[in-house]
């Protein structure tokens, strides 16, 4: 369970948007999305969350369909 | 990584550099062959490399072959950090004339060699009689030079026939000290009946980060590629860490060797690390562990080397410090102790003794270890001060 940061995925935003799901996969360099079971979508791979470099590509690739939340400043 | 003196000798025996008569003895009856053939005194040198091992005396001296057979029967059953002797080096008993040593000077940052008309460790030399040593700097990056290896010989006294036979040899060990990025290179030289100068003592170490380039030497030798020449056998805990550093490429956690106290630490970044574990040693705490971790490493990695320290019997509280990080950042390494600690069950706040991992990302290092309420500190505490509150955390030796 990660502690230190959460990654939110707009489902909506991300299975609308063509291709996005796979640039997410991509862009990530510490393995934080893998693809959904469903078509277009993606998922965080939770053991992964908390490498978050907090290099916002995820955010640049989708500024609405991803969203990175530190958790330690709530 | 230390060369057994057989091994250094051949280095310098391929540039040219004899050693004393002399072979290398499987065993005593093999050593009392060759100090036969020798014939007269013969020194006994047992092939180790553990610090250990030397103080409790590698060297002997024979009067004969029979004398001879039986040292080298008691150095062979010498304990090198758990291994036997690789031999015994027995060698015609010729008086040192003078002693030469390559390293780097930490301070100015390049290769220094030193010589002195005494012969013996120059380390040694140089404490007990300074002014018997002289001293050369020169480039690591540019081709040495023989005018270099003349002035310190010139500067050590001797002129004529005697500078001329010295030089050369110095020059050679510049080269080879160079050339096979050695970090230490220590030669006592002797005059051998013909006056020719001939290697009486070698003592050479290889910087572990060079083994690879110097793969091709490293084989002619027949060092082993599996033959880490650790000074001891490595302890199940140290295993388990380098497995850490194997089994995730991001960073460094590493070396990692085992004390018996109750600090641990997670400590690196530039010789940070030695720097840390001297200063909570001087505050007179008791390290469990010493450890490296740098180079960013990940989340992950930094955990399971924090938890193998927790759980190491004794460990009361751990110490999470280093020099200032640049390429590392402190809040990955927050987020990993941090988790380890967690995982395993304990309170952060009493279990982190303190942490000063000043540099990248350190605002939300400090974000990170405010929540989780652990005493932490900026590059503005001094390592020795940080040691010092940690020591106070935990204890001092004797508690």
């Amino acid at each position: 369970m990660a502690m230190f940061i959460r990654v939110d995925i707009e489902d909506d935003v991300v299975r609308k948007t063509p291709g996005l799901a796979k640039k997410l996969v991509e862009v990530c360099p510490v393995n934080i999305f893998k693809l959904g079971s469903a078509e277009g979508t993606a998922e965080t791979v939770e053991e992964n969350v908390d490498e978050c470099t907090l290099c916002d590509l995820c955010m640049q690739a989708s500024p609405e369909g991803v969203r990175v939340v530190k958790l330690y400043e709530s | 990584m230390r060369f057994y003196e057989s091994e250094a000798k051949k280095l310098l025996a391929k540039h040219g550099i004899a050693p004393v008569p002399g072979k290398l003895a499987i065993n005593a009856a093999d050593a009392e062959r060759i100090a036969s053939e020798l014939g007269g005194a013969v020194v006994l040198k047992a092939q180790v490399i553990s610090p250990a091992a030397f103080k409790a005396g590698a060297v002997r001296t024979a009067a004969n072959a029979s004398e001879a057979k039986q040292a080298a029967d008691a150095l062979l059953r010498l304990d090198d950090g758990g291994r036997r002797p690789q031999g015994i080096l027995v060698e015609q008993r010729i008086a040192g004339a003078c002693s030469i040593a390559f390293t780097y000077d930490g301070t100015r940052k390049r290769p220094v060699m030193a010589a002195s008309t005494s012969a013996g460790s120059i380390e040694r030399i140089a404490d007990e009689h300074p002014d018997r040593v002289v001293r050369r700097h020169f480039s690591a990056l540019l081709p040495f030079s023989d005018y270099l290896a003349k002035e310190l010989v010139n500067a050590l006294g001797w002129k004529g026939a005697e500078s001329t036979a010295l030089t050369p040899v110095v020059s050679r060990l510049a080269q080879l000290f160079l050339k096979y990025d050695l970090t230490q290179l220590e030669v006592t030289l002797g005059k051998l009946d013909d006056g020719k100068l001939a290697a009486v003592d070698c003592r050479a170490d290889m910087e572990v980060e060079g083994r690879r380039r110097q793969k091709a030497v490293l084989e002619e030798l027949g060092i082993r590629v599996d033959d880490s020449r650790a000074v001891r056998e490595p302890t199940p805990f140290e295993v388990e860490a380098a497995k850490i550093d194997v089994e995730d490429p991001r960073g460094v956690a590493g070396p990692v060797v085992e004390f018996d106290g109750n600090i641990g630490l997670v400590i690196g970044a530039g010789g940070g690390s030695l720097t840390l574990t001297d200063a909570v040693r001087r505050h007179g705490g008791r390290p469990a562990n010493y450890a490296a971790l740098g180079g960013n490493p990940s989340v992950k990695k930094a955990a399971r080397l924090t938890k193998l320290i927790l759980s190491k019997p004794g460990v009361e509280k751990i110490a999470v410090m280093s020099n200032v990080v640049s390429n590392t950042r402190a809040d990955l390494v927050a987020r990993g102790v941090i988790k380890a600690v967690t995982e395993l069950g304990f309170k952060p706040a009493e279990k982190i003794a303190i942490f000063r991992v000043p540099g990248a990302w350190e605002a939300d290092a400090f974000k990170i270890l405010e929540k989780y309420g652990v005493e932490y500190c900026d590059r503005t505490v001094s390592i020795s001060e940080a040691a010092k509150r940690a020591v106070d955390k935990i204890g001092k030796i004797g508690r």
